[in-house]
């Protein structure tokens, strides 16, 4: 052993890095969801948003040298597909579920198109914190390497929250979840509201998609996400739709996919495809575990999925 | 009751929308690699060694993306290799899965384009539909990338060709041991198949002919392509003192850039990566298609083919053959080092140097290939290693 190696010190240390690297993409996606399905729609297409967001912000940051211009696009980007989500999931009798299945794939398709040409170049990345720098291990300072991002979507997830506690458009948000028919009655636009939700959730999803392509992994390739997107959503539920709780779920998926590749450094070499099953196991478990005979999911917003009636 | 919908659509015209937009994304893998359109025009100089007036037709389908800057890239950088050459008309298809559309693309590349050469470059594309599709176009060549096919068992039309691309792995070894101060070196695995397991022996054993001590830790990902996952393998490895890393996935960019990152070296795979990491990339392990389907094309235009057994069935080759080449040497290569990987490189080409000589033990003590026995490039024997030579830390039995 050398003196810069780590040994055993190192999978804590890779957790930690994990979480802090990885868990973005799962945070933004997963509170974009969470405020999507608090207006009682469902968008399974935010796989879709990642992915167009991750291809736009490379292509801008590219172009522009800026990358967070890439971000502001990406974030550009995913309104945009959330805006024909929105508009389809607003006709009547029209099922989000597969709605959002056919975003998915349009939005993943459109992507990778749009991304042919942008595989090879190499685009600016976003800048990070260095507040590892007092360490002289550089694998600590490594570790402690910190995405503005991550800040921010700490700030969105403690505001969302109050935001639906403790602010007038949060309860508005709520009650055309909860039930479309009072929200109705008591004058509040559903449509208009499901609508703005959907849109920002997307936009949130395309941001994630920038942070994929611009700081971690950093690259454009047709298999960037390799189904964050997808598993953010899931994540949504186990964190019954509290955002605080989308926080500690995002960083405790983070921290698992850096688990696998870390374990297998300090010799635990057997089982690497039952550590790069663990984020899927373990929403499996937590589904499991909340199911409840009686209510589909508790915590889950009443009229969540249900299309809109025949007027 | 009597709120009316702003947009009175019926339920047709919806199901009209989403069965356009489905359609839009599902179909959008099909058009966005596809261009089934001759990709180069055969400039007509009927002067040169083409004997007959009707261009030679070659078909080469990618299981990915041309541009994925790895495996398919190089074929297609092959591919256009030939396209210059006269007398020769390419198409090409992308993104062909290797289910029955890749038997649907043979056909059409056969009766509407008239192509009487394929290049089907996946592996799976081998069993069932090159088989089948052989049987029905006798007259057709199917020359897959792979070493497959078995005389006797196969048709009289099918072919494979490869490289020993783990030759040049074992000169990348060689580099990577010269930079490595801490002699801990990575390997980046996605699937721990014979033909990828090669590579890091070889890898190794280039390593360990210049540090006896030198090891390689190996991760798997598990997946052709996991760029999260390759990416946190290359940090976990750089928090343990690695300092040289390579590997062997579809895409070998991320694993390149987040070592450049880490500031540590890395040694590339498939294609030229150095522009990822202008600092850190020592050389890399490159596919060299151009010369394969150059002679592959110079061979049939002579009127040679695999029926009358002009070509051979099996055609491989390493660096001697311009199967595979080594990225030119970066930077922070030294002299010595040079001079010793070009001493290797110029054995191998002659085959005074042969990689798998006995005696070499396995990471668990074993002899794996007995003193005084060698296996040379093309020996069945190193179609079924599995095993991983000493001073590789891990496993891969599942």
């Amino acid at each position: 052993m050398t003196p810069d190696s780590l040994g055993w010190w190192g999978i804590p240390l890779a957790i930690l890095g994990g979480l802090l690297r990885g868990s973005v993409p799962f945070l933004f996606v997963s509170l974009g969801e969470c405020l999507t399905e608090k207006s009682g729609k469902i968008n399974l297409g935010l796989e879709g948003s990642l992915l167009l967001g991750a291809v736009t912000g490379y292509a801008l940051s590219f172009h522009s040298g800026s990358p967070w211009v890439g971000v502001l696009g990406a974030g550009g980007a995913g309104l945009g597909l959330g805006a024909i989500h929105a508009w389809l999931v607003q006709q009547r009798r029209v099922n989000d579920i597969s709605v959002g299945i056919a975003m998915m794939i349009f939005g993943g398709g459109l992507a990778n198109y749009l991304g042919k040409p942008y595989i090879q170049p190499i685009a600016p990345q976003l800048p990070a914190l260095h507040w590892g720098d007092w360490s002289d291990l550089p694998a600590v300072q490594s570790a402690l390497r910190v995405s503005p991002l991550l800040l921010i979507g700490i700030a969105i997830a403690v505001s969302l929250q109050w935001f639906f506690k403790a602010t007038r458009w949060g309860l508005i948000v709520r009650a055309v979840g909860e039930s479309p028919t009072a929200a109705k009655a008591m004058g509040f636009s559903v449509a208009r509201t499901q609508t703005a939700c959907i849109m920002v959730g997307a936009g949130m999803a395309g941001i994630a998609g920038a942070y994929l392509s611009l700081y971690f992994p950093g690259s454009w390739n047709e298999n960037i996400s390799s189904g964050q997107g997808l598993l953010a959503v899931a994540l949504v539920i186990f964190a019954r739709w509290n955002p605080i709780q989308c926080l500690w779920a995002a960083l405790l998926f983070g921290g698992t996919q850096g688990l696998g590749p870390a374990l297998q450094s300090v010799g635990i070499e057997g089982y690497y495809y039952v550590f790069n099953a663990m984020p899927y196991l373990l929403t499996l478990v937590i589904m499991v575990a909340t199911c409840s005979p009686v209510r589909s999911s508790v915590g889950a917003p009443a009229s969540l999925g249900q299309p809109r009636p025949d007027a | 009751m009597s709120s009316h919908p702003r947009l009175p659509l019926s339920r047709r015209h919806m199901i009209r929308g989403l069965l356009a937009a489905s359609a839009f994304g599902a179909t959008s893998q099909l058009w966005t690699g596809c261009s089934s359109k001759p990709t180069s025009e055969a400039e007509a100089t009927d002067s040169s060694a083409a004997s007959s007036d009707a261009p030679l037709v070659i078909g080469m389908l990618y299981v990915g993306p041309k541009d994925d800057y790895g495996w398919n890239q190089a074929h297609a950088e092959g591919a256009a290799g030939i396209m210059k050459l006269p007398g020769i008309k390419v198409v090409e298809e992308a993104n062909v899965p290797e289910t029955t559309a890749a038997a649907e693309t043979m056909r059409s590349m056969i009766v509407q384009d008239g192509a009487t050469v394929l290049f089907p470059t996946s592996f799976g594309y081998f069993d069932p539909y090159i088989l089948e599709l052989a049987k029905e176009f006798p007259e057709v060549q199917f020359l897959h990338c792979g070493t497959l096919f078995e005389e006797g068992k196969h048709p009289n039309n099918v072919g494979s060709y490869f490289g020993f691309i783990d030759e040049a792995y074992y000169v990348a070894g060689i580099v990577a041991a010269h930079a490595s101060k801490t002699g801990q070196m990575g390997f980046v695995m996605a699937k721990p198949i014979p033909r990828i397991v090669r590579t890091l022996n070889s890898w190794m054993l280039g390593a360990r002919s210049v540090n006896p001590a030198a090891t390689t830790q190996l991760i798997v990902t598990g997946a052709w392509s996991d760029p999260v996952k390759e990416a946190e393998a290359v940090n976990s490895m750089a928090d343990q003192g690695i300092d040289v890393i390579t590997c062997n996935v579809d895409n070998a960019k991320v694993v390149m850039e987040t070592a450049e990152k880490r500031g540590i070296y890395c040694s590339g795979n498939g294609v030229n990566q150095s522009a990822v990491a202008p600092k850190g990339y020592l050389t890399g392990a490159e596919w060299d298609w151009t010369g394969v389907y150059t002679s592959y094309a110079t061979m049939i235009q002579e009127g040679k083919t695999l029926m009358n057994g002009g070509i051979p069935h099996l055609y491989l080759g390493g660096l001697s053959d311009n199967f595979v080449k080594l990225s030119p040497y970066g930077e922070p290569v030294s002299e010595a080092a040079k001079a010793e990987a070009e001493q290797a490189k110029a054995g191998l080409m002659d085959g005074s140097l042969v990689v798998y000589k006995g005696e070499i033990k396995d990471n668990t003590g074993a002899t794996v290939i007995p003193a005084g026995t060698e296996y040379k490039p093309g020996n069945p024997e190193l179609e079924k290693m599995d095993w991983l030579v000493e001073g590789v830390n891990g496993t891969i039995t599942s």
